[in-house]
Formats: structure tokens, sequence, C-alpha cells
């Protein structure tokens, strides 16, 4: 329980962060000079995950008085505390940005330790109050919201009410973005179903292509993916002339005649708290997390596979999730049967970060 | 598991073995014309790269995928050509430049593809065989690229030429006795030279069925080491074009098993479906290793089998 | 040296056979280096960018401050094991290509047995030493199966060992996403972490992982195993030539399968300090490539293992500063791969050069081919 009081707060603490920093960017001048070192795992231009962070760090990139190096290619090795160090030692970094999920422990964690007078922040909700140093934090952005507005529209666009998914890794936050397209396709169109293939890589693009192509052969006539690059899934879909939602960037320019809508992170509105904060001379937030109720989430504009049915519902979903409407509404059956969620879920509730299940309609196995 | 399963997945497989054993063929064809020298460039890896970012930019910039698929084809031949040439030098090790080059193809690769990671190239039409069964996956699975019948044909053709031309004569005699090919006036460094450069042509075209067909995209990660493997297919297919065909699709096919089982709902240890290609290949070779065939066929000058 | 030489002085200044291969050993490899550089400054000037900037940040990121170094160092350290784990086998005529396999498997061994070990309490010096040995133990098995299988049933190792690789990423991954998986490690599957009290620190006064002490370690004993000893001896006859060593009644089979099990232990050692010194854990980080770049560093040290080491942290500084040039000067990841790739070609060209430079040879020995 206590641990759920301490991430609403820091949720409040996010949200009041935000508040602070409506004001314009432009009228920002840094006290000392920031440079922001950021690492990424992929190159910046993957179409996916990687390219969403460096989009948002060229808008950091115009704010005076920040300068921000970037590192492409980075493993999630000792390569990354070399990197990080590398910037701070030889490019006098005073904000690390370490932006793939394996950074975190022990690589964040330990240079943290080594460099109190750095801030690092990561992207994923892992920092730890009680035992994590208190120059590190972590930044999140909920994706499966946008996820959700992807079923939402899917749901009614599609005709064999099969929505296909290619999944990396069987891992929480790939399952809850699954579970919401679900969700969402479920909300406007009772019979539709997800049926999910792993392929246990984060990029592999010849096996993406061969299990959308088993996918599309299985029934499916909507292709959404979670790999780092979704450009082969959703270009696979657009050649089988089948429709597509996307993931991390935009594909929408990939599938000219099937694209349906896509969820989209919006990094750029956490770093520019963090810009505010460090022009302003006030300390970072630890723990940003957010979602469509703080400007920190998008759905790609909708394409020609969406329905204007699907359209008009898409953006309704999106005024409620702003409002703070739930996702997981219980009870909740897993796809074996349990009860996995007795009763509504706050979009943000803590327990849904360990994620371990398909729900009931979703067609695969995470094990 | 139904009949309808069992059909699905047999479907699949035989798609898989039709979409995805194009780059092992070409890549492990160019490869066995060059072992039949007597020479080993392990640096496919850096052919297929190359040829797959030079392929996508030609169409890209041209607008006509064919004359991408030129274009990588001659990537692949300088680099080839260059593999040739450096290791015509004494004391050179075929197999140490293979990897530099697979490095430095990659590289290049890399460096200059950046700008043609965002843009959508044409892509390679497929010739619709099964659209007369009006089943759709059945249709789907025989979407056949005009370039796997081109490595078919030129697998048969090196097949014949290696026993029947007067060129696949001399070559194999080099790849067998570099002295005896010597003794013949040949110039054994020419020979290889051509082999290197015609392999690192048919290594680029590889490359080109990956980014302008299947997957058909052009990004970093494209190739999973589809050029290292098919190198080591050739030594799997003992150096006849024909049996590197027949590895190229039971490689395919393989490599449709992990996620056409879960298509049907089959899930449990997808790991090990998913190396399916790479155990089947490793239980085969100890299986069939010990035949007396094996040492018979390797070229008689090939460093790696020494 | 002067053009007015008196035949007596030429005759004194001219190398014994011994340090002229020393002095051909040094020059060789400086030259090519230099000549890499310039090919690759004809690159960056065709690219617009300025080749005294680029190496100027190749020094400070690679070697300019003690910082700098100790990054170098420790990059290097991998590199140093799994050079070694090529080499080995290079010697007695084997291309193994399969340290990456080795190296995840006995990474994931180690974290596997350390699970028990650590939740019994029993004491770091204790874990330590068992979570290295099976590591070993396990890479040796896995690469003298490669040996084994070339020696008992003629398949050939470069393939058998590249498909064991990709074989053992998918057991790692099975095990790791699976059984082994710890229920905290929620999106980024591991096993249990080995905790704080069980991790391999820095050497003394350093930045720097054991793992590189283990490297220069294994590099000198392996070196002289190699040269100095009847096993090395036998070993690199067999490597010359089998069936005359056949025909001298060496122990050929034992040879091959010991040879390939001292490589598998040096890759599995690697391994070891991946999750004892950097990871605290097992987890596809482990696959991480340094296995196959292990079979450059061993080419360019010509399977010589002391000469692995300067190889290797060559490699580590390469890697070191090539996330500077990035920040500087505004370069893809790649612009570092495309040095590479010229220096290794380099590299290996230069080799043609060794007995054929005339002012660098020994006077006595015309032979030497």
């Amino acid at each position: 329980m206590t641990s759920i009081l301490s991430r609403r707060s820091l949720l409040k603490a996010g949200a009041a962060g935000l508040a602070a920093s409506a004001l314009p960017l432009g009228l920002a001048r840094a006290q000392t000079p920031i440079v922001l070192g950021a690492v990424y795992v992929g190159p910046r231009d993957d179409f996916g995950w990687n390219q969403a962070h460096a989009v948002a760090m060229d808008i950091l990139k115009q704010v005076p008085g920040v300068t921000v190096i970037e590192e492409e290619k980075v493993p999630e090795t000792d390569a990354v505390a070399q990197s990080m160090e590398s910037m701070i030692n030889l490019d006098g970094a005073n904000l690390v940005l370490a932006t793939s999920f394996g950074y975190y422990n022990p690589f964040v964690v330990e240079t943290a330790k080594k460099y109190p007078n750095v801030e690092f922040r990561h992207a994923a909700p892992l920092w730890n109050e009680a035992t994590d140093p208190k120059n590190a934090g972590s930044y999140f952005c909920y994706l499966n919201q946008a996820h959700y507005v992807n079923g939402v529209a899917a749901g009614l666009s599609t005709t064999s009410n099969k929505i296909g998914f290619v999944a990396a890794k069987p891992i929480p936050s790939v399952l809850s973005n699954i579970n919401s397209v679900l969700l969402g396709a479920k909300s406007v169109n009772p019979e539709a179903t997800v049926q999910v293939i792993f392929t246990g890589e984060w990029s592999m693009p010849v096996r993406e292509a061969e299990a959308a192509n088993a996918l599309i052969d299985a029934g499916c006539d909507v292709i959404t993916c979670h790999v780092d690059g979704p450009k082969v899934v959703i270009e696979t879909a657009e050649t089988r002339g089948v429709k597509s939602c996307g993931h991390n960037a935009s594909q929408a320019p990939l599938a000219p005649k099937g694209f349906i809508t896509g969820a989209e992170y919006k990094w750029e509105t956490i770093y520019k708290i963090y810009a505010d904060a460090l022009a302003a001379g006030q300390p970072l937030p630890n723990f940003i997390a957010g979602g469509y109720h703080n400007d920190m989430l998008r759905n790609s504009d909708f394409g020609a596979g969406a329905s204007p049915e699907g359209v008009k519902a898409a953006e309704a979903a999106i005024e409620g999730l702003k409002a703070g409407k739930p996702i997981y509404v219980g009870p909740l059956k897993d796809n074996a049967g349990n009860v996995v969620i007795e009763s509504s879920m706050d979009n943000y509730a803590p327990v849904l970060d360990g994620m371990n299940y398909l729900l009931e309609g979703v067609q695969g196995s995470i094990t | 598991m139904t009949g309808a399963d069992l059909f699905i997945v047999m479907i699949a497989m035989v798609g898989g073995a039709i979409r995805v054993s194009t780059p092992f063929m070409f890549v492990a064809l160019g490869e066995c014309l060059t072992e039949k020298s007597g020479r080993i460039n392990l640096g496919h890896e850096g052919n297929l790269v190359l040829g797959a970012m030079v392929a996508y930019a030609g169409s890209y910039t041209t607008g006509s995928p064919w004359l991408g698929v030129l274009m990588a084809g001659c990537a692949g031949l300088v680099l080839g050509a260059m593999h040739g040439w450096i290791c015509k030098l004494p004391r050179v090790n075929d197999i140490a430049v293979g990897i530099a080059f697979m490095s430095f193809g990659t590289g290049l690769a890399f460096f200059f593809g950046k700008p043609y990671i965002q843009p959508s190239a044409p892509r390679l039409e497929a010739i619709p065989l099964g659209d007369w069964t009006g089943n759709s996956s059945v249709a789907q699975a025989l979407q056949v690229n005009p370039l796997f019948f081109v490595g078919i044909a030129l697998a048969v053709f090196l097949w014949w030429a290696f026993r029947n031309m007067r060129w696949g004569l001399i070559l194999r005699m080099t790849g067998d006795s570099a002295a005896s090919a010597k003794a013949m006036g040949v110039s054994v460094d020419l020979v290889r030279l051509l082999a290197t450069a015609a392999g690192g042509f048919l290594a680029g075209v590889g490359g080109a069925f990956l980014s302008l067909f299947y997957p058909g995209s052009w990004n970093e990660g494209l190739s999973s080491g589809q050029g290292l493997m098919a190198v080591a297919l050739v030594i799997f297919a003992r150096w006849d074009p024909v049996r590197c065909v027949f590895a190229a699709l039971l490689f395919g096919a393989a490599g449709a098993i992990g996620p056409s089982l879960q298509s049907i709902g089959i899930s449990q240890g997808y790991y090990f479906f998913n190396a399916a290609p790479y155990i089947l290949t490793l239980f085969i070779m100890i299986a069939s290793a010990r035949s007396k065939g094996a040492a018979r066929e390797a070229p008689g000058e090939l460093s790696i089998v020494k | 040296m002067t053009a007015v030489v008196s035949p007596p002085a030429m005759r004194s200044f001219s190398l014994g056979p011994k340090s002229a291969r020393v002095v051909e050993a040094l020059v060789i490899p400086i030259g090519a280096l230099v000549a890499s550089a310039l090919l690759f400054s004809v690159f960056l000037i065709a690219l617009g960018k300025s080749p005294a900037t680029f190496f100027s940040l190749i020094w400070t990121g690679g070697f300019g401050s003690s910082f700098s170094i100790q990054n170098t160092l420790q990059r290097s350290a991998p590199l140093i094991l799994t050079g070694l784990a090529f080499a080995i086998p290079a010697r007695i005529g084997l291309t193994l290509i399969g340290a990456e396999g080795a190296l995840v498997l006995g990474g994931f061994t180690a974290a596997a047995v350390a699970i028990p070990l650590v939740t019994g309490g029993i004491a770091p010096f204790l874990t330590l030493p068992i979570m290295a040995l099976s590591a070993m133990l396990v890479g040796a098995t896995w690469i003298g199966f490669a040996g084994w299988l070339r020696h008992y049933r003629g398949v050939n190792e470069t393939i058998s060992s590249l498909l064991l690789s990709y074989i053992a990423v998918a057991i790692m991954n099975f095990f790791v996403e699976g059984l082994l998986r710890d229920p905290a490690s929620a999106n980024k599957p591991s096993t249990m972490p080995i905790g704080d009290a069980y991790r391999v620190g820095s050497m003394p006064g350093t930045s720097v992982h054991w793992g590189l002490a283990a490297g220069l370690l294994l590099a000198v004993v392996l070196w002289i195993l190699m040269t100095r000893t009847t096993f090395g001896f036998a070993a690199r006859m067999t490597g010359g030539n089998v069936r005359a060593a056949k025909a001298q009644g060496l122990p050929v089979g034992f040879l091959v399968v010991a040879c390939c099990a001292i490589a598998g232990a040096c890759a599995g050692l690697a391994g070891f300090y991946e999750v004892a010194a950097v990871h605290g854990q097992a987890n596809a980080s482990l696959v991480a490539g340094y296995g196959f770049t292990g079979i450059l560093v061993a080419f360019l040290a010509r399977q010589n293992p002391l000469s692995v080491v300067p190889v290797a942290i060559m490699f580590g500084a390469l890697a070191a500063s090539g996330g500077l040039i990035q920040r500087r000067m505004g370069m893809p990841d790649a612009t570092v791969l495309v040095l590479q790739g010229i220096i290794f070609v380099v590299l290996l060209v230069s080799e043609t050069f060794y007995g054929r430079i005339p002012f660098l040879q020994a006077k006595t020995t015309g032979d030497r081919t």
C-alpha cells in the first residue's frame, strides 16, 4: 500500500513540475550552461523508440544555454557506464538522459553514486526513493494508453475482428500494450480478439516480417506491434493489403493505404520540464510519469485505414483518458481463465507495472 | 495439432522457404564459386549489408528497383575484387581479410545508409503464382520474386558449368591444386580474383533482395548474420551449387517454424523453435559428416578445411 | 643513417636474426597504422571533416587522461580473453568462431550457480571461484565439443561453432526468461542479482575490473604454454601438418580437444567477469559481440597470445573514443566501424611485408619466407 501512496505523490510531484514549467520555453535562460548528454541504445533514426527520443532532443537543442551531446548505438553493457562517464569527464555533462531500459541497473545507479553532482534521468519507472541515489531519477510515459486508442480505432476498422500483434518479448510493458489494444478494441467491438506472436528479439526484421505474415495468414486484418523499429511490420502489412497501427514514432508515411493510427511518445514534454528546471536553477523532479492526462502521449494522425466511426470513437477515447477514465475495468480474466484484475484500476496503478498475463481475448502465451 | 493447423504450418514453411531462402541462396552460390577457386571469403556479411543499402538507395534515387539490384551487385563486386586482390599478396590470410571486410562493408553501409532509412523506395514486384488456388495464404506463400528463380537457374547452371565448361574446369583445378593449374599455364591469382569478385556480386544481389523484397526495408538491423550463415551453408552443402539451394530452402523453411507454431497457439519454448534452423543444420551435419564424400568434395586448396 | 658508412660499420649495424624479427614486428604494424590513418584522412577530407580533429579526439578519448586510459582498458578486458579464445585453436589449425556462445553460456552458468550459493549464504571468497570455474568448465565443454566433433566426427569446426553460438544464446534466453527469471526483473528478464557483496570489484586505484588482470595473466600463461612447452610444440606441429603429426605419433585428437577447451575456458571466463564484475546477473546484454570482435583481435595479433593484449587495447581505445567522435564531430556511430575496417585491412595487407623489406633483414638469414 505504501508503495502506491508514494507513487501517487510522486505522480503529483511530476504534475506540479509540469505546471511550474508552463512558462514558455523560449524565455528560459540557463544560469549555468547545461550540457545534456543523451545515450541511445540504437540508431537515432530507427523509426521507433530511439527516434522518438531523438526527435524530442532536437527540440531541447533550440533552448538557449542548453548544449545537447548525443551518443547512439551504446549497448546495455558497461559500455554505457563508460559513455556516461566520458560525457561527464570529457564534455562536462551535468545532466545525463539514459534512454534504454537496460541501462538503469547497475549502470545508471552506480554512475550516479560515483558522480553526485551530475543529474541522471532514465526512461523507465525504475527509480526507487528508498534505495537509489537522489541525483538519479526516472521518467516514463505509459504508452499503453495510446495503444488503447489504437485498439479503439482498430476495433471499428477491422472486418475479421482479429487484430494481430507482433511483440518482441513477454515483459510487462509489452504485455500491457497488447492487453490495452484488446481492451480498446473490445470497448467498441465485443467480438474483437487479438492474436500475438513473440519474436524473442528487439530487432530481428526477417522474423518480424515472418510473424506479420503468419498473423495475416491466420486471418488478422489489422497488424500492430511492439518491437524496436516497427518499419518492417508496418510495411509488410501494407504490401499484404491489410491495415496497421503504429508504435513509438509515426509510421504513417510507410502505409498510405492501410495506416489507422499509431501510439507515440511525447518525450519533449518531459525534456522541457528538465530544461526549464535547470534553467531556473530548481532541482529536477526525481520521478515523472505520465500519459494522456499530462500531455505526454499522442496518437499519430489518422490514416486512410481508419473508418470514420473508428476515428470518432478514438477521439472520444482520448478525451476519456485525459479525464482519467480507466482502461482496466474489472473483473478481468487472463486467457487461462484466472481472474487477474478484480475491480477498476487507475491507469497508473503500480501493480500494472508488473503485468505478467495476457487477458481473455488474446490468443498467445507468454511462456 | 489438428489437420488444419498442420496445413497452416506447412504452408508457412513453404512460404518461408521461398521468401527467406533467396538471400542465403545468392550469398551461398557466390561463396561456392569463390571457394571452388580455392579461396574463402568470410566477408559476405559486409557485401550483403552494403548491397542491401546500395540497392535501397539506388532504387530510391533512380526509381527503378532492378537498377538498385544491379548497383548492389556492383558494390559487392568491388568489395569482392578488393578481397581477391589483397589475398593474392603472399602471407595474407584470406579468412582474416574476410572478417575485416565484414567490418568495413557494414561500416560503409551504415555510414552512407543514414539518409535512406526514412524514405520509402520502390520495391521489387513478385510473381503471383498461387492466385488460381483461391486460398489467400497459399496465394501469399506463392508470391515469388523473380530472383528466386534466377537463383535456382544459376545454381543449376553453375553445377553444369563446373563439370562441362572450360572455365568451370579451370576454376575447379585452381581450387584443387594451384600447382597443377600453374603447370597448365593458368594464372591462379587471376582466376581467384575473378571468382571472388563474381562471388561478391552475387552476395550484393542477395542483400538487394533483403532491402527491396523481403523484408523489404533498409535499416541497420536488417541482416541478423545471414551473410555469415550463408558462408557456413556452403560448407554444409559441400561445395555443390544445387545442394546450396537445398540448404538455403531448408534454412528458410526452418526459420518459419517458430512464428507459424505460435500462430496456431504453440508457443512453449519459442526460443528453441526460433533457433530451429541452427539446431537442424547442426544435427544434419553431425549425422552426415562422416560420409566419405565430405572430404573428397572439398577444394584441396581451401584454407578452412586443410 | 647517413650515406657515408664504411663497410665494417655497415656490418656491425646489420641486425641479427632475432632482433631483426623484433624490429620488423614493430616497424610494420606501426607503418600500417600510419598508412590506415592516411587513408582514413582521405575519407574524412572527402566528407569535409578535419582529420586533425578526428585523430586528436581518438587520442583524447582513448589515452588522453587517466579516465580515458581506464575506459580503454576496461573495454579491452573481455576482448583479451575472447582474442585468446580464437588464437589458441588457430595455432592448431582450427578456425573457431564460436567464442560468443561460450562467453554467453559461461556467464549464464556463473549467474545460475551463484543463485543457490548466494541464497545459501556461502561466503564470496568461496562462491566467486566456484562461479568462475563452472563458467570456464561450461565454456570449455561447449567449444571442446566443437573440437571433438571436428576430430572424431569430421564436422567442420567453423560452421559447428557458429551454430553452437546461436544455440547457446537460445539456451540462455530460454532460462533467463523462464525457469531462472528473477520475478523482480520485470521488464528486463534476468537471473537473480548476485548482490553487491558478491561482485568482483575494481583493481586497486583504478575503476578497471579484475577481468583485465585475468586476461593479462592468461595471455602470459598461454604464451608460455604454446611456445615453451611440449604441449605447445605438439599443437603447433599439428597445426602445421596434421598428417606429419599423426605419423609422429602425437595424440592429435587430445591436442585438438584440449586447445578448443582452453579457448572455451577463456571465453567462459570472460562471461564470468561480465556477470560478476559488470552486470551482476545474466541477461540478454551478455550477447554483446565480444566473441566476434575477438576473432579480429586474434588475427591482428597473428595468433600470438602476448600480442593479443596490445591489439585488444587498441580496439578498446577505438571503442572508447568512438563516443567522443559522435559527440564532438556529429558523425554517426558507423564512422569508427569504417576506420576499424580500414585499419584491419591495411594491417592484414602489411603481413605481406614481413621478410621482404631489405633494410630490416638480417644479413645471415636470406631464407625467411
